[in-house]
């Protein structure tokens, strides 16, 4: 099974038929556990209880970024490759991205309210995180603007790979300029900073919220394929009227 | 090579001749300049304060409402056909209009910023560090618009749908370009690395704008 299999939307559909189950499974699961630890994990010395904020805050934003970089590589696909489902997914995946950036925006601006003493800071950080918001509704303002979807697959696909240009800016920020928001703990060379009590409630919610994107992502992809599908269908009767 | 030399004349005598609306864009310019005394009052210390954020706004305003022209017209009367197909790389075609269009539209909005910075009540080294910052960013503006106006004409949309597109990515270069003014002007930190990573948002745009333009044209046209 590779990549080229899945080109056809009908083995694609079925494919998915049923994996779906067992990946939804597996995300609630994840999920619950990943929440119990959290709300199980000890407080902060210095924080208190709204260090929890975090495990809920952190894989947002993570997936706020690997949501673009999937986008990417969607968008590589329709642009190089040409693969058929390639705008599907970079269509299906552009409201998911906006979600877990506005989840990531809120949460840490609930979380900055007790700790910086303000809702919002204009930091580096912040900024770009707020632009890669921006840009994802602008996206889909230009998926809704036009009605011929691989014209606008086409239009998406550079659009997304310009935007793309922001991902390592978000990243490395909090290296680059004196921000409030602290600079990464996980990923850092030297290891985590973070400690193990912190750390494994913090991975486990990680892998269950990118499974949840998967999850919602291939379902979203499914009812894209279906609603084109009725769409042809709603045209060819149309076109059979008409005759 | 002439035949980008001859784009670029081309452009810019259409844009300077009747019908061209390049000046149009300093008239907005000198317009969105006004209102601004009317919105915060005719307080003159604080239109000092602002006066570099007020006019690096009204530019980044103007040359956003005139990217809309830089590939619609020449779609609409099909001269845009012909230069997709030329000879010349259409990147590099793309970069000579874009070069026209800041030629054309670009620079008489920092020709017109010493007079402006007078309503505004800057001084002379103010008004010229803002003229200068917008000398190094309005490239960036025009250049990463111009992936916007590729859109747009490729989806026979314009306007609002254009603003939304471009002005995120124009983002960076309003924090620089309003940064490095004020820097010079008050302090306390150093103009020069504001001013650096404008220059470096310029160059790149220089580079990303023509091809990622050229690859929207290519594959949006029909």
């Amino acid at each position: 099974m590779t990549l080229i299999d899945l080109a056809n939307p009908t083995k694609f559909l079925s494919l998915t038929a049923r994996v779906l189950p067992w990946l939804a499974g597996a995300t609630a699961i994840l999920l619950l556990v990943g929440f119990y630890q959290a709300a199980m994990a000890p407080d902060d010395y210095q924080q208190g209880a709204t260090v929890k904020i975090m495990f809920v805050h952190v894989p947002n934003a993570w997936l706020a970024m690997f949501v673009w970089g999937v986008m990417s590589l969607a968008a590589l696909g329709t642009l190089v490759w040409r693969h058929p489902l390639a705008d599907v997914a970079a269509k299906a995946a552009a409201p998911i991205g906006a979600a877990f950036t506005f989840l990531a925006l809120v949460t840490g601006s609930l979380w900055g309210r007790p700790m910086w003493g303000t809702y919002w800071e204009w930091d580096a950080r912040l900024t770009s995180v707020l632009i890669l918001f921006l840009m994802y509704l602008g996206l889909m303002a230009l998926w809704r603007a036009v009605d011929d979807p691989s014209r606008a697959a086409r239009a998406a696909a550079v659009l997304t790979l310009v935007g793309a240009i922001n991902l390592p800016i978000i990243k490395f920020s909090v290296d680059w300029w004196n921000t409030l928001h602290q600079p990464a703990a996980v990923l850092r060379m030297g290891g985590p900073s973070l400690d193990k009590a912190f750390l494994i409630p913090l991975l486990v919610m990680a892998v269950g919220f990118s499974l949840l994107f998967v999850t919602l992502h291939l379902a979203a992809m499914r009812n894209e394929i279906l609603r084109r599908r009725v769409r042809s269908l709603q045209m060819m009767q149309a076109s059979q009227q008409a005759a | 090579m002439t035949a980008l030399a001859a784009l670029i004349r081309r452009d810019i005598k259409i844009a300077l001749r009747v019908g061209g609306g390049a000046l149009i864009g300093v008239l907005f310019f000198l317009t969105v300049t006004v209102l601004m005394p009317f919105a915060i009052g005719p307080d003159l210390a604080l239109l000092t304060r602002l006066g570099p954020a007020i006019l690096w706004l009204g530019a980044l305003l103007a040359s956003l409402l005139m990217l809309d022209r830089l590939f619609t017209a020449d779609h609409e009367d099909g001269s845009l056909d012909l230069i997709v197909m030329g000879r010349a790389p259409l990147e590099l075609a793309c970069a000579a209009k874009a070069l026209a269009h800041w030629l054309a539209a670009g620079v008489p909005l920092i020709v017109a910023t010493p007079a402006l910075g007078l309503l505004l009540n800057l001084d002379a080294a103010a008004t010229s560090a803002v003229a200068l910052t917008l000398l190094v960013g309005t490239p960036a503006l025009t250049f990463t618009g111009m992936i916007g106006a590729a859109l747009a004409v490729t989806l026979h949309r314009g306007g609002l749908l254009l603003a939304v597109l471009v002005l995120p990515l124009s983002i960076p270069v309003l924090i620089f370009g309003v940064a490095a003014s004020q820097a010079a002007i008050s302090g306390p930190l150093s103009f020069g690395t504001p001013f650096s990573i404008l220059c470096a948002l310029s160059l790149v745009s220089l580079v990303v704008g023509p091809f990622a333009a050229a690859a929207s044209l290519r594959h949006g046209l029909d």
